[in-house]
């Protein structure tokens, strides 16, 4: 019963290095340096956006308004980082101050309304949707500076600098959630709200913490976006919360809370990654491609629940 | 011979190496009422497992009527005629009492046959459950929905079922932990009624007096052993302690060492609407003051209000002469406040936490560098806990939710002393608890008023009231009716006042 639970906990990284191996010895082309910094550059969007919402659901919530944001910030970011009007620390700063706003929006909504998340964030990821196309009249943002345009494009030594941030954020996020107190009270909070309370947690403000980092990793997820399209589009990351909420779930976190991992959630990420792109090598239709990662999510849901079983 | 309904022959069952059952033996008599009693770990909920058949055992028999049973699925036992009331009712709380108590059974109720054998027949469900209630004198409409329905009418619908079932055996696992004294009477009724019919009855409960009062026979276990069957009429409850914690708890109650200082808590005609009013009394540092009373007399309602998880409407409270008012648990915690609540599941802690993250739960501050969690003084602090309070526990990382149910409520306690409080309110502090922690937890309760602390313990269990309290406050539907000595105090006395 230990044995197995264990193999429940660890079972994500199992698959994900079988698969691996599975792939190097089936297509030549899956293990080399060029294809696997293409599936990190490919990754970094929706593992940034995984990781905000991990901490979410750790504590209980969800957000669906990941996508809309992404939009929103991009297209902000994008309206100020035009060549030779303002220097790069502006679009960067706009895009990530409306991010972290939008984000501690769906907090306050959520801690002072008693509405549940999922109906606050569905409303947030269509007034997100609206705002991003007003902002943008809704036509594209496009005509930005090569600087801004290194962020998504860029690479220093050979490594593409998307993979970069993605590396930094893990390992900041990943301090959060197992070194801080904050991170602590995450788990408190998702694990047994009222007990949180009655030990004299402050659970809104832990919330408000929550949805704001979360909005925060959206917006750095938007920025990269654009500029890895060097535009800014009102109709971006569209869907993209659905992604970045599988990378949670594949990753062991519980929708029901108080459980998961940022490092679970990183696997969960790059398992999406290397499907996708080793069935592109495959030659795989993306139609199969939708059906084949549905099928993971629940897999991937099922071995948890093993796991979990006394 | 052949008045023993069921036989339980040489048991034993080990769950990855650990022997939790060995060789039991049981034998329960047609209309009788046999409490088994046991500390918790000591085997009874795997025991109670194999009889209903939700596990097998390695070895050994289980003869209903001399049918071997081993081997049947709990629906397959259930209809050959053994059904548990379980101590967390399962209902489905938007149906029906009717449609719950024939759950499952609807096909046999209408009787109807090929394509129609899918369609309900509520009026036969209703009437049949009607009936079935006006037998057992239980007043609850059948058409009521479950959900509008007390715990304690919730259990008579669940014994209805079993009823209805046929069963012969009926396995009540601690029936009166979420019901009032009241209706323990109707249920106890119930009981004898059942008895009189012929139904066999396994009983289980912590509750030493309700265990005298309905149980005919006595078994013990402890330790997953069998340890003997006597007559309860042949025992007392010291000798029950004895069998069942092996060894003599000569003195239950500690007594004070220290007399009592100056007042730390004052709370002054304090009153929320519907709830409680004019309740006014102070507690000292050194003292117990015990708040005793009938469910629902408002005594977590003062406990809720003091430490800020509900808003009061008149009155005032004072911490060493000044006013205090807690609009949160937090600000409660930093006047040195400690709350260890009736609702250790709800609210006391979080399961998938480990022993250290719920024991410095409310005492972060004392642990932080910057932001950061200075993992080396928590452990340690969270060690010296788990020593000083023994606890049970593989060690600091252990889940909370798999320590036992003694052992959870040291930790909640414990989490609750780290944050340094002069004022500790302990609501039920022993419910759910076996009586060998029980004992631990009334000492280390004694040596935290010995301490200097200022303690305020609710409970409905009268013993624990009239051993622990230095002063008893009595409450009745909100007020309070009586403040004995400990002196003046009997159980009688008590009683009195929290039915005024």
């Amino acid at each position: 019963m230990n044995k197995l639970s264990k193999l429940g906990q660890y079972g994500i990284f199992f698959a994900f290095a079988l698969i691996c191996l599975v792939l190097a010895l089936s297509t030549p082309k899956f293990f080399t340096v060029s294809n696997l910094l293409i599936i990190g550059n490919q990754v970094s969007i929706n593992a940034l956006l995984a990781f905000g919402v991990t901490f979410v659901i750790i504590t209980g919530g969800i957000d669906l308004s990941l996508g809309s944001m992404v939009a929103v910030t991009g297209v902000a970011a994008a309206t100020f980082a035009h060549p030779d009007t303002y220097p790069l620390v502006v679009p960067l700063l706009v895009g990530l101050g409306a991010g972290s706003a939008m984000g501690a929006f769906n907090g306050l909504v959520v801690t002072k309304s008693k509405v549940p998340p999922f109906i606050v964030t569905l409303g947030t990821m269509t007034i997100g949707r609206g705002l991003a196309l007003i902002l943008s009249k809704g036509r594209p943002v496009s005509n930005l500076s090569d600087s801004f345009n290194f962020i998504g494009g860029g690479n220093i030594g050979g490594i593409p600098f998307p993979i970069i941030i993605l590396l930094i954020a893990f390992a900041v996020c990943s301090v959060i959630l197992n070194k801080t107190i904050l991170g602590r009270y995450m788990y408190a909070v998702g694990g047994n709200e009222p007990a949180a309370r009655a030990s004299g947690i402050r659970v809104s403000r832990v919330k408000m913490w929550v949805y704001t980092i979360c909005g925060l990793l959206s917006a750095l997820g938007g920025i990269l976006l654009t500029s890895r399209i060097t535009t800014g589009q009102p109709n971006a990351g569209a869907g993209f919360e659905l992604d970045a909420i599988a990378a949670a779930i594949i990753g062991g976190t519980s929708t029901s809370g108080g459980t998961g991992t940022m490092t679970g959630t990183l696997i969960g990420a790059l398992l999406i990654g290397v499907i996708s792109n080793s069935l592109d090598l495959l030659n795989v239709t993306s139609y199969y491609q939708q059906v084949v990662m549905g099928v993971i999510i629940i897999g991937a849901v099922v071995l948890d629940g093993v796991g979990k079983k006394d | 011979m052949s008045d023993y309904i069921l036989r339980i022959k040489g048991i034993s069952k080990s769950f990855s190496g650990v022997k939790a059952l060995d060789n039991i033996h049981f034998d329960l008599i047609k209309g009788e009422v046999h409490a088994l009693m046991g500390e918790n770990g000591a085997g009874k909920s795997t025991f109670m497992k194999i009889l209903i058949g939700l596990v097998a055992p390695d070895s050994g028999e289980v003869l209903l009527e001399g049918e071997n049973l081993i081997g049947n699925n709990v629906n397959e036992t259930l209809k050959k005629g053994i059904s548990m009331i379980h101590q967390e009712i399962l209902i489905i709380p938007e149906l029906t009492v009717a449609q719950n108590i024939f759950l499952g059974r609807e096909r046999e109720v209408s009787g109807k046959k090929g394509l129609l054998s899918g369609w309900l027949n509520d009026s036969e469900i209703n009437q049949r459950a009607g009936a079935l209630l006006d037998r057992m004198g239980v007043d609850i409409a059948p058409k009521t929905k479950m959900k509008h329905l007390s715990v304690a009418q919730m259990q008579m619908v669940e014994i209805a079922k079993a009823v209805s079932n046929d069963a012969k055996v009926i396995i009540m696992d601690e029936p009166t932990s979420a019901i009032s004294d009241k209706e323990v009477g109707t249920l106890f009724q119930i009981i004898r009624d059942l008895k009189a019919q012929g139904v066999s009855i396994i009983y289980i409960s912590h509750k030493m007096d309700e265990i005298f009062q309905i149980s005919d026979t006595i078994s013990v276990l402890r330790d997953g052993k069998y340890i003997g069957t006597k007559s309860a009429a042949d025992l007392d409850q010291n000798a029950l302690i004895a069998m069942m914690v092996g060894r003599e708890i000569d003195q239950m109650f500690p007594e004070a060492t220290q007399p009592a200082g100056g007042e730390v808590l004052s709370v002054q005609n304090l009153g929320r609407a519907g709830k409680f009013s004019n309740i006014s009394f102070e507690v000292k540092s050194g003292e117990i003051l015990g708040l005793a009373g009938l469910m629902g007399a408002g005594r977590t309602e003062i406990a809720r209000a003091i430490f800020g998880l509900d808003q009061w409407d008149e009155g005032e409270i004072s911490i060493k002469q000044s006013p205090f008012c807690a609009r949160t648990p937090r600000e409660a915690i930093d006047r040195g406040i400690g709350y260890v609540s009736e609702d250790r599941k709800g609210l006391g802690f979080i399961p998938r936490m480990s022993v250290k993250s719920n024991i410095t739960l409310s005492s972060m501050k004392n642990h932080r560098k910057g932001g950061f969690i200075n993992t080396h003084s928590e452990q340690s602090v969270t060690e010296k806990m788990i020593a000083d309070l023994k606890i049970k526990t593989a060690g600091a990382d252990q889940h909370v939710t798999y320590l036992s149910g003694g052992n959870q409520q040291k930790v909640v306690i414990g989490k609750v002393l780290l944050a340094s409080p002069e004022i500790i309110i302990l609501d039920e502090p022993t419910r759910g608890v076996d009586v060998g922690a029980k004992f631990e937890i009334y000492k280390l309760i004694r040596s935290l008023a010995d301490r200097g602390m200022a303690i305020i313990m609710i409970s409905s269990e009268l013993p624990e009231i009239l051993g622990l309290s230095d002063r008893i406050l009595v409450l009745s539907k909100g007020k309070q009716t009586a403040l004995l000595s400990r002196a003046e105090a009997t159980q009688e006395l008590i009683m009195r006042y929290a039915v005024a």
